[in-house]
């Protein structure tokens, strides 16, 4: 057999064509695959092109950093005054907290990161623990810090609380408050009990139904008239009371769709295992829904966090009502001072509720993976 | 006696009731608790009560009112003008956030890289912020950087542009505005069965026998027969600088764009991200098998695509609607006088009785969200009902 | 019986324990610093006063304010969320403006010591409820006294502090310069407040068309005033005076000379508590009073010795007036000494050496043109 026709060594391939690899292969891939793509992305660059180096230049080229007083952001040509911000920036954070006693609330933001850093590791081990604990010990340990009047610490009322103390203080007791209602509301709601589903419904369709605002209302003129005479409740509690009844109702929702996604074999096997009702539930069905709807929690919470900023309507100083209520000091009035304050609190939030999503968003394809 | 009450608590069926009584009692004992403690601070503190404010005269203006509205008109009037403007809030906001989520979301699929991304860099950066946030900041924003009524933009000298506002000409339909719009309803109305008889006919038509274009169409040409029925050719009021602000034409507060501005872009974001959930949720197969039909790409979007992709939208779409709806009431903190703003700011401050004004605040909103989801529950089950 | 939801129901208890603990930290404790802090105020705390013998018969059911005051040790004042010149906190938060100084004066005729007040902030729209539902004491917050407001809310008015009336500001180069040019002008105010009424009255009486636009927030007010969404700002002319400091460039801007309506702003008590209104009510009269006998915060106690019976009627030297009270005969002479007069509390808070440069104009007393005139104290 004569093979001497046949090839013996194998061709190195042949690179791909030019038009689909490298940097022009993307290109012409990505953004000029035809005509009409290529007329929008040709419009879309040249509007980039006109609109990033604008902001750069005024949020850091023009920019003015530091000073002490209005005066030198009242320049022509000034960018953003966040001289401003720097000058106003432990009263953004705390409020009107006294400074000697502002370690109270870095003890508690660390104790905070500290607690949320350890869910974001896929690999920790304890994290029910730890999220026991911040839902439970933690809230408790907070407003006893924060209140003082015990162990030796003065007492600071919460009329001088404010900042993004506030907003996380209102957002966590939220949250805090409405998972253990927000599970009872749902069970109430699957319940086989008439009287406690049509309760559970009339509850939650009613929080559901109103906006948060018309609930702020309540909670600080009528909420008053409610009480037997004499009885008063602290302004800042009145607004936790409303925002926790608003967002368990939300959570309500949220955890009702993990329990409809549990199989309902998963029931019929704990009743065929003598498990009582409360035991199918917390041990069984619980931990698998609450499982399923973490992403959910987690954007319920995202909402509750930017909702927050409704209390400064109803005269609490969070962080975006503090910032606003200084744009009207006389001695920072420029120009430039309320774009800057905004920036300011939007990226904060930003900031926060990304991160959050991102989190919710990874915690999602975890759990669809595992369920593959 | 104990082992009677150990045998009450085994049986299933009695533990239900006792756990049903004892949550009646407790929800009963509790509303008692708070009606009482109502009655009596009012009772001792000689506070008005009951409902017969709304027949008193308000006394104050109200910068948009859509209906005839004064200062001598009652706290009753001033609660129908507030919800009015709620609504036309609403509407647009919804009808605006539609158009630009729908955008956003297909362009959040586009195959072109730079569309894809900004879309997304929209959604990530609009979703994150909090909303009265992106009010004040349009309102503010936007006030800040317009000229004064002397120094408005000003577009062929019918439009104008300033802090007071936009001003644009208007029609002068001497007093038969509402009919014309009874009109162009019943038009829209009719368009609307007729492509709706053609559809049934046909399954292809061309897009002018649809039902987007033939019912506003049909809409307009009623609209414009009657209003050369009752009026004539009508005249036209141009706005014009008198005093200090512009008079005639129809003027459009700042405060109303800033918000239907805020609340639409913030909604779209939201929007967005369901309609790519949407349509990504459509089986790739379908898809396929559509073009091994041979069916265009025009076809295959609008009778394969979109009808399985809008099942998945429609129930998150409407609770979107309905969170738009809500977050009009934000409109207080800018000052546009909507129900909250009207109702629970003002009438509650001159008339002092928080609790009627709450309350009926609260009813309103209650009927507006449940009456939504109502007709959207009717309208998603027809829509599922396609698929068996 | 079972025990195994024994775990659950230990949890519920220490939740229920805990909520128990936490929920009283939120009423406020007294604390108050007893070392020296302002020079207007004694550096030494003062014993609490008992409750004397009163002429007043209060409900069997229920406690009158003065006891309430008396046991927890403070006033609770209702004061705005921040007007320069009646109630705003300083940089160090401590409430200062005529408004807080009626407060000090009720606590120092009551307590003795015109630093036993804890402050709460109120919008417009919460004021009355808090007043009402007993959240609060006395209402000091500017606020006009006006004939629904003092039956039909529940209140009380006990006087006036400020005698006011309702002005406008506008920006110097659109050239008005009277009310009656303000034709088809865009109309800044306060929403819930009677400005709101009184303006929709004065435009309407004089056919001169206009556009309200009404805010929730002063703050929100000025800043859209100061953005140019109004030619005209308008509000009780001393709140004019306050919020003018936080516009951009104040020298723009000038105030109208014509007010259109009268602004009697006063403190208010609840309706039915006869012996506190009466209280409030002689707090503001020995502040005025004391102005008019020439009794001010550094001579009032060299007057102890004074032979003119008015003077000793007024600080309790001679006759018993503070018991008929039912508070120490020494009430006034405490006011005095730690408030000051109404004229010191004008001076220091609105006058001219302040940022507010506010005249005494009408609120001048009544023997040099003024309309304060406090009631004879006999």
């Amino acid at each position: 057999m004569n093979n001497a026709f046949l090839k013996s060594t194998r061709e190195a391939p042949l690179p791909p064509p030019v038009s689909t690899s490298g940097v022009v292969g993307w290109l012409r891939m990505n953004l000029f695959s035809s005509i009409g793509n290529s007329l929008v992305s040709g419009a879309l660059l040249l509007f980039l092109v006109w609109l990033i180096p604008q902001l750069i230049d005024w949020a850091f080229v023009r920019a003015i950093w530091s000073g002490e007083s209005g005066a030198v952001c009242r320049v022509d040509g000034a960018g953003a005054c966040w001289a401003f911000v720097n000058a106003k920036f432990d009263q953004f954070i705390y409020g009107r907290y006294p400074e000697a006693e502002h370690w109270r609330v870095n003890v508690i933001f660390l104790l905070l990161a500290g607690g949320l850093m350890p869910l974001a590791l896929p690999t920790f081990r304890y994290k029910n623990h730890v999220v026991l604990f911040m839902l439970t010990v933690f809230p408790f340990a907070a407003f006893v810090m924060l209140l003082g009047g015990t162990l030796g610490m003065p007492q600071v009322e919460t009329n001088k609380w404010g900042g993004l103390l506030v907003t996380l203080v209102v957002a966590i007791t939220g949250i805090v408050a409405s998972l253990p209602l927000g599970v009872l509301l749902a069970l109430g709601r699957r319940s086989d009990l008439p009287v406690l589903r049509i309760f559970s419904v009339l509850f939650i369709e009613f929080w559901r139904g109103i906006p948060l605002i018309t609930v702020l209302f309540m909670a600080s003129v009528m909420l008053p008239l409610f009480l037997p005479d004499g009885v008063t409740v602290d302004k800042l509690l009145r607004a936790l009371i409303g925002v926790a009844l608003f967002s368990s109702a939300y959570m309500a929702e949220v955890i009702r769709g993990g329990l409809q996604a549990v199989p309902q074999g998963q029931y019929e096997a704990a009743r065929a295992l003598g498990l009582s009702y409360w035991q199918t539930i917390f041990q069984v069905v619980m931990p698998q829904a609450l499982r399923i709807v973490i992403p959910g929690i987690v954007n319920t919470f995202i909402g509750l966090f930017k909702d927050t900023t409704l209390v400064m309507i109803v005269g609490l100083f969070d962080l975006l009502g503090v910032v606003q209520s200084n744009f009207t000091d006389p001695n920072w009035a420029s120009p430039q001072t309320a774009m800057s304050g905004y920036v300011f609190v939007a990226l904060i939030f930003w900031v926060f509720c990304f991160s959050m999503s991102r989190y919710s968003v990874s915690v999602e394809k975890r759990v669809s993976f595992n369920q593959r | 006696m104990p082992s009677f009450i150990q045998n009450l608590l085994s049986n299933r069926t009695a533990r239900g009731y006792l756990t049903q009584l004892i949550v009646l009692l407790g929800v009963a004992w509790l509303g008692w608790m708070m009606f009482d403690n109502v009655a009596t601070n009012l009772r001792q503190q000689n506070i008005a009560s009951g409902l017969s404010f709304l027949e008193e005269e308000a006394g104050f203006g109200i910068s948009q009112t859509l209906v005839e509205y004064s200062e001598q008109s009652s706290y009753g009037q001033a609660l129908w003008v507030g919800l009015l403007n709620t609504l036309l809030c609403a509407l647009l906001g919804i009808f605006f956030a539609s158009i630009l989520g729908f955008s956003i979301g297909v362009a959040r699929l586009s195959p072109n890289w730079l569309v894809a991304k900004l879309a997304a860099t929209y959604v990530d950066l609009l979703r994150n912020v909090p909303l009265l946030l992106q009010i004040f900041f349009w309102y503010f924003a936007v006030l800040r950087s317009l000229p004064g009524p002397e120094a408005s933009f000003e577009l062929a000298d019918s439009f104008f542009m300033n802090t007071r506002g936009i001003f644009v000409p208007s029609l002068v339909m001497e007093g038969y505005g509402g009919l014309v719009a009874g009109c162009m309803v019943l038009g829209a109305v009719f368009g609307w069965l007729v492509a709706h008889a053609l559809e049934k006919r046909h399954a292809v038509r061309p897009i002018w026998l649809g039902k987007t274009m033939l019912a506003p169409g049909v809409g307009l040409v009623f609209g414009l027969f009657a209003t050369l029925i009752f009026v004539g050719v009508p005249a036209v009021d141009y706005p014009h600088l008198d005093g200090f602000n512009f008079v005639g034409g129809l003027g459009i507060i700042p405060e109303f764009t800033a918000l239907t501005l805020a609340l639409s872009l913030y909604t779209a974001a939201f929007i967005a991200e369901i309609v790519r959930a949407g349509i990504q949720s459509v089986d790739r197969g379908q898809v396929e098998a559509s073009q091994a039909l041979g069916l265009s790409s025009r076809q295959e979007l609008k009778l394969v695509v979109i009808p399985q992709a809008l099942r998945v939208i429609i129930p998150p779409l409407t609770s979107q609607y309905l969170n738009l709806t809500k977050n009009s009431s934000l409109a207080v903190a800018i000052g546009y006088p909507d129900l909250v703003s009207v109702f629970s700011g003002t009438v509650l401050n001159q008339t002092g009785q928080a609790v009627e004004v709450i309350a009926i605040t609260m009813a309103v909103y209650l009927i507006l969200s449940l009456s939504t989801s109502f007709l959207m529950n009717i309208y998603n089950a027809r829509m599922q009902l396609v698929t068996r | 019986m079972r025990y195994r939801h024994l775990s659950l129901i230990i949890g519920l208890i220490l939740g229920i324990m805990a909520t128990l603990i936490v929920i009283p930290m939120f009423e406020p404790q007294d604390q108050f610093p007893m070392g020296a802090t302002t020079g207007t105020l004694p550096s030494a705390g003062v014993p609490l006063p008992k409750p004397t013998a009163s002429n007043y018969a209060v409900a069997t059911n229920q406690k009158s304010t003065l006891q309430v005051v008396l046991e927890k040790g403070y006033v609770q004042c209702g004061v705005s969320q921040g007007l320069p010149g009646f109630s705003n906190p300083d940089d160090r938060g401590d409430w200062r403006g005529i408004d807080v100084d009626v407060c000090r004066a009720v606590a120092a005729a009551v307590l003795g010591d015109a630093r036993r007040v804890k402050f709460t902030a109120l919008s417009a729209k919460e004021r009355f409820t808090a007043l009402q539902s007993g959240e609060i004491d006395i209402l000091s917050r500017n606020t006009t006294w006006t004939l629904t407001r003092d039956t039909s809310l529940g209140l009380d008015f006990i006087g006036v502090t400020y005698y006011d009336g309702q002005g406008f500001l506008v920006r110097k180069e659109s050239g008005i310069k009277s009310v009656y040019e303000l034709k088809g002008a865009a109309v800044c105010t306060n929403t819930g407040t009677t400005t709101e009424l009184n303006v929709a009255d004065f435009f309407r009486t004089n056919n001169i068309p206009y556009q309200i636009v009404a805010f929730e927030k002063s703050d929100e007010v000025i800043a859209a005033y100061d953005a140019g969404r109004c030619d005209a700002y308008t509000t009780d002319a001393s709140g004019l005076y306050a919020e003018r400091l936080k516009l951009t460039n104040i020298d723009e801007h000038i105030v109208l000379p014509e007010l259109i309506s009268k602004e009697p702003l006063g403190p208010v008590v609840r309706q039915g508590d006869d012996q506190w209104a009466d209280i409030a009510r002689w707090s503001l009269n020995a502040l005025i009073g004391a102005e008019e006998l020439g009794l001010t915060q550094k001579n009032v106690r060299s007057f102890l010795k004074s032979e003119n019976p008015e003077v000793r009627r007024f600080l309790g030297v001679e006759s018993s007036f503070g018991e008929s009270l039912g508070l120490q005969n020494d009430w006034a002479l405490n006011i005095v000494s730690q408030v000051g007069n109404y004229g010191e509390s004008f001076e220091r808070n609105l006058g001219k050496e302040t940022r507010l440069g506010i005249e005494r104009g009408l609120n001048a007393q009544w023997n040099e043109g003024g309309l304060m005139y406090a009631p004879p104290v006999r």
